[in-house]
């Protein structure tokens, strides 16, 4: 059995009945604070590029080619994850699936503890997957793993991640790459 | 919905799964000629279920699903029950509704749709079980034939409520002993499929799942029919293997029985329909 998380052994199953409420517009969260954007995008980057098995999960919102934001935010994600080292594990579809799913390859909003339990995932980013069932993974998370979550919302954010920035679309992405460059640099990885 | 939201972002290619993969490059979405023969070896819209195994059910949903003309252009309504378990699982826009409303529902969205994409044909079909369809939905599923509402009705019959334990419905048959309805049923099977006539379908057939070639070809003029011409309605016995007693490989025997028996064919077509059929067939669309 993997370490638990934040949330732990709380009585409280959501990050709400702590407190904790997503970002005003153009700021983010961090942990229990809100902080500028950048610095959520450096500590989001320096936390992916030293954490174990880093991996980026793209969910359908960005792996189908369904608008052209989408295409261009593919491309920006590909290029993210060459940039912070991260393996990339899609989150395809929503359905429950059965018997299980094959946590080498996939991770389901039902079960994602057991994709980041399998593979050893100590750091990640929810990009792409639709809010409500981003919601869902994340507070599983956050209760039953010790990875250490980042959510990249095209909405209002998650306060059940550890990081979020909201109002992310593909000019953003580019900036977080351009950050997630800097950082790298200055860790020498 | 448009396919090409199936469409994978070539960036994600090689980490996607096969099943995935496949559903862009070798599923049937709206060819002409998808049928139940693809059932072989194109991909499949419903990856897999949950459903017993043996389950009539299924198979009967695996039919209809491959019998669409054009599943990317198809809504599917459906209700609690054991196929309720299987609609996260199909690769198509379903909408679960409240129990036994599930032909108000779809009146709705027909609507909506039409009004929506004007230049587009858009099929809006309901799966519901009897406890749906004949008991609790029967006001919904009769006044939308009243409305002559252009929807199609398939109502998968299996006599029981499975799921909650083996109650009886309007649609089990005189006599029949269930868990819970130790003392047999007291009044006779609802006609639906007639009641489905006198209330203004244009199309009511009653049939069994035994042969899928059958089901298939009575699915397709269902869904042509309610297109132009008003609700058409499929009355399909799909036995609950469980309740009624049987293994796994029987129920296939248990729908040919019954093709002899409370299930012997049923056709309706009105003369409109019976017309439009025939116009449809010198045009090749059916």
């Amino acid at each position: 059995m993997a370490n638990l998380g934040p949330a732990d052994y709380s009585p409280y199953p959501v990050a709400t009945y702590d407190g904790i409420l997503t970002p005003p517009e153009g700021k983010a969260l961090l942990l229990t604070d809100i902080v500028d954007e950048e610095v959520a995008m450096r500590e989001i980057a320096r936390v992916m590029l030293t954490s174990e098995n880093a991996t980026i999960f793209p969910g359908p919102q960005v792996l189908y080619a369904w608008n052209e934001e989408a295409k261009k935010k593919a491309t920006l994600i590909k290029e993210m994850a060459e940039v912070l080292n991260a393996r990339m594990i899609p989150m395809y579809d929503y359905r429950p699936k059965y018997p299980k799913i094959d946590a080498a390859v996939e991770i389901n909003p039902n079960h994602p503890n057991l994709t980041i339990w399998h593979n050893n995932i100590k750091a990640c980013i929810f990009i792409g997957v639709h809010c409500h069932y981003a919601n869902v993974a994340l507070k599983i998370v956050r209760a039953e793993t010790d990875c250490y979550t980042s959510a990249m919302c095209a909405l209002s954010g998650h306060e059940d991640a550890m990081a979020t920035i909201r109002d992310q679309h593909s000019e953003d992405l580019a900036r977080f790459i351009k950050v997630a460059r800097e950082v790298k640099q200055e860790l020498g990885k | 919905m448009s396919v090409d939201i199936y469409k994978i972002n070539p960036e994600f290619r090689d980490i996607m799964p096969k099943e995935i993969l496949d559903l862009e490059d070798n599923a049937t979405w709206d060819g002409e000629k998808r049928g139940i023969n693809d059932l072989t070896d194109k991909k499949e819209i419903l990856e897999e279920h949950s459903l017993c195994a043996g389950c009539p059910e299924a198979a009967a949903l695996r039919y209809i699903l491959a019998s669409l003309p054009t599943p990317s252009e198809t809504v599917i309504v459906n209700s609690t029950g054991c196929t309720s378990l299987m609609f996260p699982h199909i690769a198509l826009h379903t909408v679960h509704s409240l129990f036994g409303n599930q032909n108000a529902v779809a009146s709705g969205i027909k609507r909506v749709l039409d009004w929506r994409f004007p230049d587009k044909t858009k099929d809006v079909v309901v799966l519901a079980g009897d406890g749906a369809t004949i008991d609790i939905g029967l006001d919904y599923t009769l006044q939308s034939f009243f409305r002559q509402e252009k929807i199609t009705t398939i109502c998968f019959d299996n006599e029981v409520y499975a799921n909650t334990g083996g109650q009886e419905s309007g649609s089990t048959p005189k006599g029949q002993v269930f868990k819970m309805a130790p003392k047999g049923k007291v009044f006779d099977k609802v006609p639906m499929w007639e009641l489905a006539v006198t209330s203004g379908c244009q199309y009511s057939v009653k049939l069994t799942a035994s042969a899928p070639k059958s089901v298939a070809k009575v699915v397709r003029e269902a869904i042509l029919i309610a297109r132009e011409m008003g609700p058409s309605y499929i009355h399909l016995y799909t036995p609950c293997i469980l309740e009624i007693g049987l293994d796994a490989n029987e129920g296939l025997w248990e729908m040919k029985e019954q093709d002899k028996d409370r299930f012997v064919s049923f056709k309706y077509v009105s003369p409109e329909a019976e017309e439009y059929l025939k116009n449809c067939k010198k045009e090749g669309i059916l």
